[in-house]
């Protein structure tokens, strides 16, 4: 036992126990994931910057005016009025339609379903429809929504094919909270006399509720940045008046960014990355909200 | 059994006095507590089993359970005191895949038949768990939650918050604070909160399933003095691994043990004996009774 004689200071000293490989592929992975997480964010960094750069100019120059003007031949005339409204507008209807039914389907599916196989081929086909391509939700909407239910390509279908995109996600993000809360607090209402729908209603539901709204606005800020499907579905660009109805056409601004970008003049593509500022900072303040919510009021048991 | 519910048991004491194995709980002697008159019964059991799935957990079980009294279910871990709590107040029929048989009489009704609703076995049936599990709300919201469910509608319900906190000896603390959250008082306190809300719908038995097991000898004290004052008006059950704390509080103690049956290898629980608790305690009438509470229990 020669470990015995070995002062104190030699047995804390570092490598002490463990061999000079192991501390070597200590180094390696943990220099390995610095270098990971580095690279995400300089690609996040050098995107910001890009758009920021290319855009910066053309929304400072003439803010009131990029805001308030409908789309122009002009790049200089043209503004985002038309597709900012269609936005806010698809946001809301999105929000409308996808969070109720989520949060039902994900409470039905976690606090009262029997656990049949019914139940498991829907679950199992949840998650399969959380990774189909929104472009496929673009034709679904525009053979259900805009054709079948004549719809046209207005808000409304809008609203209705990015909430079924949305649903997925919101469902499996509503039911991971519905899991995280205690079944000592399910427990603890039933043994008052509360019945199933009471004990979901006042108790697990609430609890559930930062972490199912961070789930709902993470998934409304993919949908609102969503190109493919509206442009499937059939939005416009050239709209020169804001909707005041669920049944007017509309336009996005992902769609007109996408439409700017892809014309011949470079004072569109400078138009083009000031409304991708926007849109950009509408997504960030959105993913704030979310943080916000989730680090103020979850309920740390 | 049909002794007259006013007879007292004198013989309590020279029960105590007689010299016994060694390390024996200390039995408290206080008239209050020694001298039990026998009530009447509120929960009648025969041949009680349950089962989770094919496991047989606890296996013709046959006791009755006293009004008035606290009765304390003790037994080595595993042997099925939680199981048996949870079938007098319909918990266990949550867990999917189970099943119940025997009979358990509520007051002379069969808990289990068809016309019985759970919801209100477990309204007359309250329950205090091992871990205090407050609701993620104010203290107030606590207490008020089951009047609500339950449509009670008292005439004022700051008058019964306040009062079944009072019961539960709370009130004095939080009196300036019940629209905190209860997540904000420390473990003891929370329990109290959690047997105040029981208190609140007004059952008329109180099964706690050892309740006192995440809390320090202070606040033990404090539960313990509670559920004595309590049983004035409430019938207790309460399971605990403290013999002490049996010996303490109970009226009566049942010992459970889990046994090798003879249909396989699992280990199923059953009731070795219910009596007196300074009976179990002093002269228990079964060999393994005594073998558990002089700790020779392997
Ligand atoms: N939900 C469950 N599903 C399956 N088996 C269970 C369940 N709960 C308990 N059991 C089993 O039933 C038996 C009795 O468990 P129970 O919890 O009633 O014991 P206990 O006497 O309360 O033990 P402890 O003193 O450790 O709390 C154990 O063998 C346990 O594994
Ligand atoms: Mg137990």
């Amino acid at each position: 036992m020669t470990a015995v004689a070995l002062p104190i200071a030699a047995r804390l000293r570092r490598g002490a126990s463990r061999s000079r490989l192991g501390l070597l592929l200590d180094a390696v992975f943990s220099s390995g994931l610095f270098v990971g997480t580095f690279l995400g964010v300089l690609a996040l960094g050098l995107l910001l910057w890009t758009v920021y750069d290319r855009g910066w100019e053309r929304l400072a120059s003439d803010p009131s005016g990029f805001f308030a003007n409908f789309v122009s031949r002009f790049p200089a005339r043209a503004g985002i009025k038309a597709a900012l409204y269609g936005t806010a507008w698809l946001m809301g209807l999105t929000a409308l339609f996808s969070f109720p039914i989520g949060v039902g389907a994900a409470v039905y599916l976690e606090e009262f379903a029997p656990r049949n196989r019914l139940t498991s081929f829907v679950e199992a086909n949840i998650a399969n429809l959380a990774g189909v391509p929104s472009v496929v939700y673009g034709i679904l909407g525009l053979g259900v929504f805009v054709r079948f239910m004549r719809m046209g390509p207005s808000l409304l279908a809008g609203g209705l094919t990015l909430a079924l995109m949305s649903l997925p996600l919101i469902i499996i993000a509503a039911r991971e909270s519905l899991r995280a809360v205690p079944v000592s607090i399910r427990l603890a209402a039933y043994a008052l006399g509360a019945t199933k729908w009471q004990a979901v209603r006042h108790h697990v539901l609430p609890a559930a509720m930062p972490g199912t709204m961070t789930g709902v606005i993470l998934s409304l800020s993919r949908a609102i940045g969503e190109t493919a499907p509206l442009i499937v579905i059939g939005a416009a660009v050239s709209i020169f008046n804001t909707p005041d109805d669920v049944r007017d056409p509309f336009s996005a601004l992902p769609v007109l960014i996408f439409n700017w970008t892809s014309r011949p003049q470079p004072a569109f593509a400078e138009a083009a990355a000031a409304a991708g500022i926007v849109l950009l900072a509408m997504l960030l303040a959105m993913n704030t909200v979310a943080i916000f919510l989730r680090k103020r009021f979850a309920t740390r048991w | 059994m049909s002794q007259n519910p006013l007879t007292l048991n004198h013989d309590v004491n020279d029960a105590t006095r007689s010299a016994g194995p060694t390390r024996r709980p200390e039995v408290p002697t206080s008239p209050d507590i020694a001298v039990v008159p026998d009530t009447d019964p509120v929960f009648q059991i025969s041949d009680l089993s349950f089962f989770y799935g094919a496991f047989r957990a606890i296996r013709d079980v046959s006791m009755d359970v006293r009004g008035n009294q606290i009765t304390a279910v003790i037994g080595p871990s595993g042997c099925g005191k939680s199981t048996f709590i949870r079938c007098l107040n319909r918990m266990n029929e949550l867990i999917p895949g189970t099943r119940v048989a025997g009979r358990i009489d509520y007051h002379g009704q069969d808990l289990y038949a068809d016309d019985v609703d759970p919801i209100e076995v477990r309204r007359r049936i309250g329950m205090v768990f091992q871990k205090p599990n407050p609701f993620p709300k104010s203290i107030y919201d606590n207490v008020a939650f089951g009047p609500k469910v339950n449509g009670l509608k008292p005439a004022s319900m700051d008058d019964l918050v306040e009062e079944s906190l009072r019961r539960a000896a709370l009130w004095d603390e939080v009196k300036d604070k019940v629209k905190k959250s209860a997540f904000s008082l420390s473990g003891g306190q929370q329990q109290r909160l959690c047997i105040a809300r029981c208190i609140a719908v007004k059952p008329e038995v109180i099964l706690m399933d050892e309740p006192c097991s995440a809390l320090d000898p202070l606040a033990t004290n404090r539960i313990e003095e509670l559920m004595i004052e309590l049983k004035q008006d409430y019938t207790i059950v309460i399971v605990t691994h403290n013999m002490q704390q049996a010996a303490r509080v109970s009226d009566r103690t049942a010992f459970f043990t889990a046994e090798v049956s003879d249909e396989g290898r699992e280990r199923t629980g059953v009731l070795v004996e219910l009596d007196r608790t300074e009976k179990i305690f002093t002269a228990p009438g079964d060999r393994r009774t005594e073998d558990y509470i002089t700790g020779r229990f392997g």
